[in-house]
């Protein structure tokens, strides 16, 4: 089911200027259930929610892969188990060749300044009572990267401007600011620690689309001033389409489709990416007024009880009765394109 | 033949601790029998608010329609009392809101929110309407509605909750519906049936339909003319097709050259629109779009420019707007 590693490699990784880096995070059957208990005293576990049921991807230095799907999907948990806020159930995290999931707290600090967040809600990301320079400077003090209170000074002042906010912003609180400068401020506090490796889970989604465009600017600019590597978490194609080299498509908790960014929007495969493309209305009216969209009917099942086989079948235009009893493995149909269906 | 509904110069202001917040300034639109209008805009632009305005449902303290007028079929809801808005509300004009979370009662069942509607506006008997309401909800594509109706709306899906809202809406069989904001909160699959749902049944009904959205995909897809609101103002009006071929105004062409598009080749980098919109209660002299404007000249720190008609039913309210067509080549 789970493919060779080694194959996963092949064809991908290559960044936008053609080089391939080395790889920076290895994602290996990656497997998250959440327990469901009933009872106050005494606990009963009554189900399991399979948010990642076994994902498998490599991200390579200075690469940015992109995770889409729908909510639900799993790809915010993915996310977060990389983070190491969540303990994942099953599977193995390489970062530079470790596995995070076998480091206890002590030893995972020096990974933590490393591997960075940039949340969705600009809003609930930051603590409404500090000031924004305190923001910034708290992450480099508790690791210890800069001990003189006044260089951590400097440095906060020359990350707000690095991301396109007024030095004197240091003072204000989060109220004071606007969604999108916001997250600004989330961007700058996650490049105070220098990371190699920033996962950005739906960061332009709150914002509205002229301001959009702006962060997403900021992070492509980033990306190639300081040599990061994005997973780049969105819903939103096309956004994840502008800024990744590579693409992986999520459905409830699996990867369905993986290939780098241009051959998965001209040659989607998987019929659930196809369904997900039709879906998204393009801003020209000529194009819309006389386009058929091939909507997938129904909705999501729910990951606590999922359909057997492959999970998107009950919702499938091509599925055929095999679908309903084997789980498709993801198959290299082209150099470096993976699709997770027998019938493509 | 008067349009269904006319709005002239609406003004709703909001009275607040830190100063008069224009949240409308001055809006004149209308909407046509059996049209879908859209109205596009970022938030804090007034969309919301113009439409609430529609229905009197402005909180008041500390809203409140200032000016203008808003008449549908001929007659002046502004000037009607609380009883009688609540005859047009629901009966001639539905309403559906982004949140179908929020927007359906938490403690009452789908039937009973359903046929409650009915039996005010309709003077049905609960037999009657319980039977009408099943037809509903199977038309809005609801699977076994008589279950259905005994369920609470915690039961059901964001998509399934957003077809109630879509069913309760057309159970009285309205003029003109409202949607604010209707799939935002859904995901794109979701939000593909859902829309396709409205548009086949309003078309299908005759109902005309004000579709509030930021989303410039779906406008394009499911909209005849289009609204583009900024600072509380119309600032370009015209057939979408036009909009979107020739836009006018500098923050229009801004929307649309900033989205990252699938059906074009991959640019190398976006251009966004710069800076951030203005503080409504700091409104000044002059065009409130000018410190983002890439072609403002010095008649527009001093004059507001005034919405006008540059070609067949396209409007723009910039003092460039002719240059601005020549500049895109």
């Amino acid at each position: 089911m789970t493919p060779d590693a080694s194959a996963l490699e092949s064809g991908a990784g290559l960044t936008r200027n053609g080089e391939p880096g080395d790889v920076l995070v290895d994602v290996k059957g990656l497997k998250m259930y959440f327990p469901i208990t009933e009872g106050i005293v005494f606990n009963k576990l009554v189900g399991l929610v399979k948010a990642v049921d076994g994902v498998d991807f490599r991200i390579r230095r200075g690469e940015t892969l992109g995770l889409v799907g729908e909510s639900g999907c799993g790809k915010t948990t993915t996310g977060r188990c990389i983070l190491q806020l969540e303990r994942p159930t099953e599977g193995e995290i390489f970062f530079e060749g470790v596995d995070l999931t076998k480091l206890d707290q002590v030893a995972l600090r020096e990974y933590r300044q490393k591997i960075q967040v940039i949340f969705q809600d600009p809003y609930s990301s930051l603590n409404p009572r500090m000031k924004i320079g305190e923001m910034i400077d708290e992450p480099m003090y508790v690791h210890g990267i800069e001990p003189d209170a006044q260089k951590r000074k400097q440095r906060v002042s020359e990350l707000l401007s690095v991301c396109g906010l007024n030095p004197k912003m240091a003072d204000r609180y989060p109220h004071e600011m606007s969604g999108g400068q916001r997250q600004r401020v989330g961007i700058a506090r996650a490049l105070s620690l220098e990371p190699e490796f920033i996962i950005c889970d739906e960061p332009v989604s709150a914002l509205d689309v002229s301001i959009q465009a702006q962060i997403i600017n900021l992070l492509e600019d980033l990306r190639e001033e300081y040599n990061l590597t994005y997973l780049f978490i969105a819903h939103d194609l096309s956004v994840v389409r502008h800024l990744c080299h590579r693409v992986a498509v999520m459905y409830l908790g699996r990867i369905v489709e993986l290939a780098d960014c241009d051959e998965l929007y001209d040659n989607p495969m998987h019929p659930y990416t196809r369904a997900l493309l039709s879906a998204v209305p393009v801003p020209d009216p000529e194009i819309e007024q006389n386009r058929d969209i091939s909507f997938v009917a129904g909705e999501v099942p729910s990951p606590i009880n999922p359909p057997p086989g492959c999970v998107f079948h009950p919702r499938c235009p091509i599925a055929v009765e095999s679908c309903s009893q084997e789980v498709p493995a993801l198959r290299e149909l082209k150099p470096g394109h993976w699709v997770a269906c027998t019938e493509v | 033949m008067s349009a269904l509904l006319e709005i002239e110069d609406l003004r709703t202001h909001f009275f607040t601790s830190s100063g008069v917040v224009k949240a409308v300034n001055g809006i004149s639109y209308d909407v046509q029998e059996g049209e879908t209008v859209a109205i596009v805009g970022e938030s804090g632009c007034g969309k919301s608010v113009s439409a609430l305005s529609i229905l009197g449902l402005i909180p008041s303290p500390p809203g409140r329609i200032v000016g203008g007028s808003i008449r549908f079929q001929s007659e002046d809801l502004l000037g009607l009392d609380d009883l009688q808005i609540r005859d047009i509300r629901g009966r001639q004009i539905g309403m559906i809101f982004q949140e179908p979370m929020t927007s359906l009662n938490p403690v009452l069942t789908i039937g009973l929110q359903l046929t409650e509607t009915m039996e005010h506006h309709l003077g049905m008997d609960r037999a009657d309407a319980e039977k009408k309401a099943v037809e509903y909800l199977r038309l809005v594509g609801i699977s076994e509605p008589e279950r259905r109706m005994r369920q609470y709306p915690h039961h059901l899906s964001g998509g399934m909750r957003q077809r109630v809202m879509i069913a309760m809406a057309l159970c009285c069989e309205p003029k003109l519906i409202i949607a604010d904001e209707p799939t935002t909160a859904l995901d794109v699959t979701i939000q593909a049936q859902i829309l396709e749902l409205m548009k086949n049944l309003t078309k299908r009904m005759g109902v005309a339909l004000i579709i509030i959205t930021h989303n410039l995909g779906v406008v394009a897809r499911y909209a005849d003319r289009v609204n583009v609101m900024y600072a509380g103002k119309i600032i370009e009006r015209g057939l979408a097709a036009d909009i979107y071929r020739e836009p006018r105004h500098p923050y229009t062409l801004g929307l649309l050259s900033s989205v990252p598009r699938l059906d074009q080749p991959r640019q190398q980098r976006l251009d966004p629109i710069d800076g951030q919109p203005p503080d409504l209660t700091r409104l000044g002299e002059g065009c409130s779009f000018l410190p983002r404007c890439k072609f403002s000249v010095e008649k527009c720190v001093s004059e507001t420019p005034p919405l006008e008609t540059i070609g067949d039913g396209h409007l723009s309210a910039c003092w460039e707007q002719e240059n601005l067509a020549t500049a895109r080549g």
